[in-house]
């Protein structure tokens, strides 16, 4: 791709995804209505779609305000983090052959560093908020976060080994037999847990858990610096979906009457919308719950499926496949 | 390439220079994450993106993200802002600022003397960083993972110690109301609780 | 006794615990799938009934004794049903109720005024059941909200309604014993001709 034509992709992904954030919060008021036997947002526009530009106008309008008591410059930054990650993630992203930002050799670990920067979002707002429930909310989300972070990358430890490469391209390529949600099924789903934790979506939304925080870390937000959090969770939530696609159902590949990227949209938004039937159907776990499923249970599957893969992979391959 | 490792060099000093003088502990954190930033920057250009993402994941995602948890526990507050700056006046820093002074002295002459030759130009991999842990340097990862082992020994054996500690306050708490001679229903619940906790301890 | 019967109990309860905790990557998995098994009962809601009433197109069912917006009637005569008595401001809890008593030339009894501020009332309904001539009743209607707060105190030709609302036939003068111009006293219904008590005849 010449010059010209990457920044004119990477302005139209920019907006397309704020576009699809927005858009999402229509989509998630939507269906989690059709499965409560409701209609939900249906007035504005056909099927209510424009619902989700009016609830963009009116954050966009509400007062901003700082408390007088938080930290300004640090209460600033922190929502602009996590917004700023979670995009800076989809530059890795290969939405098609040759489609992508960033085609780099270490892609998978540049998706765990900008999650891993993204919880400094969290954190420095319950600090800078000065607010109780915020720190408490942060607190919890560093502990939450580090944690999940820990067997997400070992979850995908298999995956690397299967495919040989940290290069999201040659992972996608390294599917066309099979894809990986066959021989790593239990990767699959380490890997989706913790992305829920990640993200902290429902059930796993302990950090911002209202009946016992009020809105945890952005109690204190409102306005746009508010709407910045939103983003990032609805980019977190398109991102970690995005690699699931990547990582485990082949990205693009699928049969030829489709465009590869229209396979890869479709398959990003089924699991996108399975993130929200988690959250229409499950309640959310105790913390200890939450914690302790994650060192006693997830880990050690996470290690074993480490071990089980290498061993197989050693076993079946020949050393010079094994090295490249 | 080389205007922008310049850049990253200069912010990592920058930022580290304003780690150090910040009162406030949580600004320092903050600077600390973006001078990480910058080093990682300087790894990715001189040809190790692998070494550049684990500085980013671990330094900056797990370690800094625990000292921000610590000083948020903490609750460090005014006080500790006033005894920093009495920590930065000039009789405090002067002393090892020249001593350090003279070290980078010394580094410059080193520098300015040896040849370094030029830097890598492959990019060093993940199978290569790999090839190299596992090869050579097997010894110094063994000795690391035998460190990393006894540091989660000695974690787990802490956890335990707290946990029999409050399980003995429960327990006893919960045996008071049978001694009281609360009535029937409850003395079941408890002297049951108290048999859970016992068997508990022993296991 | 108790104390080791309940002893005994609890044993019993535990080993079953640690039957249960020796299969505990079994509980694990049990876990992930219940929760799998709850999910598709959720998913399997898309395909029930809504039950929204998608309400200015598709309006809500009210029963007849639904209490709404206050009207006061007239009697099957197109007169005015409410005789100003204040039993209905009385028993107001809100207070929301005011009015003016005055007559006409013939004795009868009516409000000069009624005033009902709807955005104090709670519709309970007290003042139809404390009235004695059913003037004032609660109507099956809802649809009263207003952009000014002021809008929301009715006067009395705001309330006064043209029919006898939900009992057709009744009119107070026609069987109260009270004299008003046109019925004079025992001339209402079933009322026996006043007793002459001056007269000596039975």
């Amino acid at each position: 791709m010449s010059v010209v034509a990457m920044l004119f992709f990477i302005v139209v992904l920019l907006f397309a995804l704020l576009a699809a954030a927005a858009l999402l919060t229509w989509v998630e008021r939507r269906l989690l209505a059709w499965w409560q036997d409701r209609y939900g947002p249906n007035r504005a526009g056909p099927f209510g779609i424009l619902q989700a530009f009016a609830d963009v106008i009116k954050i966009l309008l509400k007062e901003d305000w700082i408390p007088p008591l938080a930290d300004k410059p640090v209460f600033v930054i922190a929502p602009a983090i996590v917004a700023v990650t979670m995009l800076l993630g989809f530059a890795i992203v290969p939405l098609a052959p040759g489609l992508v930002i960033a085609d780099l050799n270490v892609a998978l670990l540049f998706f765990f560093a900008m999650t891993g920067l993204s919880v400094y979002s969290v954190t420095f707002a319950g600090w800078a908020s000065n607010n109780n429930y915020s720190l408490l909310g942060s607190l919890r989300t560093a502990a939450q976060m580090i944690s999940y972070e820990v067997f997400m990358l070992l979850s995908l430890v298999g995956v690397v080994i299967l495919a040989g490469s940290f290069r999201l391209t040659d992972i996608v390529d390294a599917q066309r037999g099979m894809w990986f949600f066959v021989p790593q099924f239990v990767g699959l789903v380490v890997f989706f847990l913790a992305a829920i934790a990640e993200t902290h979506r429902l059930p796993f939304d302990l950090p911002e858990a209202e009946h016992e925080l009020v809105a945890g870390y952005h109690t204190e937000y409102s306005g746009m610096k508010f709407g910045l959090f939103f983003l990032g969770e609805y980019l977190g939530m398109m991102l970690s979906s995005a690699m699931i696609v990547t990582l485990f159902f082949g990205g693009w590949l699928g049969p030829p009457f489709l465009p590869p990227i229209v396979w890869f949209l479709l398959k990003t938004a089924f699991f996108v919308c399975l993130y929200l039937l988690l959250r229409a159907a499950l309640p959310r776990p105790r913390y200890d719950q939450l914690m302790g499923y994650a060192w006693k249970f997830l880990l050690p599957v996470a290690l074993l499926n480490i071990v089980v893969t290498g061993a197989i992979v050693v076993a079946t391959r020949s050393p010079a496949e094994v090295g490249s | 390439m080389t205007t922008a490792f310049y850049i990253f060099g200069a912010i990592a000093i920058a930022a580290t220079i304003l780690t150090i003088t910040r009162v406030n502990a949580m600004h320092a954190l903050l600077y600390l994450v973006v001078s990480l930033l910058a080093v990682a920057g300087v790894f990715f250009i001189l040809g190790a993106p692998f070494a550049a993402m684990l500085e980013i994941i671990v330094y900056a995602g797990a370690i800094i993200v625990l000292f921000v948890f610590a000083v948020m526990m903490l609750n460090l507050g005014d006080v500790s802002i006033e005894q920093e700056r009495r920590w930065l006046s000039p009789d405090l820093w002067l002393g090892p600022s020249i001593l350090s002074a003279i070290l980078l002295a010394e580094l410059v002459y080193l520098l300015s003397i040896g040849d370094l030759g030029a830097p890598p130009g492959e990019p060093v991999g993940a199978a290569a960083v790999a090839a190299r842990l596992f090869g050579p340097y097997l010894l110094a990862v063994e000795l690391a993972s035998m460190l990393l082992l006894a540091g989660l020994v000695g974690a787990y054996r802490i956890g335990r110690i707290l946990d029999e500690r409050t399980a003995e306050r429960t327990s006893s708490a919960e045996r008071e109301p049978v001694a009281a001679g609360a009535d029937a229903p409850q003395r079941v619940e408890a002297t049951a609780a108290s048999v859970f906790a016992h068997d508990g301890e022993g296991e | 006794m108790i104390d080791e019967r309940s002893i005994a109990a609890a044993k019993r309860a535990q080993t079953s615990e640690r039957t249960r905790s020796e299969s505990w990557l079994w509980s694990q998995v049990a876990v992930l799938l219940s929760q799998i098994r709850s999910m598709a009962e959720v998913f399997l809601h898309g395909f029930r009934r809504r039950e929204t009433i998608q309400y200015p197109e598709e309006k809500p069912y009210l029963a007849p004794r639904f209490r709404g917006r206050i009207v006061l009637t007239r009697d099957p005569d197109g007169n005015e049903r409410c005789v100003a008595c204040y039993l209905c401001a009385v028993a107001c809890p809100v207070d929301c109720i005011s009015l003016q008593k005055t007559e006409d030339e013939t004795g009868r009894w009516y409000p000069e005024w009624f005033r009902i501020n709807f955005s104090r009332c709670i519709y309970c309904g007290l003042c139809e059941e404390a009235c004695p001539t059913y003037a004032i009743q609660l109507t099956p209607d809802f649809e009263m909200s207003e952009y000014d707060r002021r809008n929301m105190v009715y006067e009395k030709e705001h309330l006064l309604i043209s029919g006898t609302g939900k009992y057709p036939g009744y009119s107070f003068y026609r069987v109260a014993g009270r004299a008003i111009g046109g019925k004079d006293k025992g001339e209402a219904e079933n009322e026996a001709p006043p007793v002459d008590v001056r007269g000596l005849m039975p």
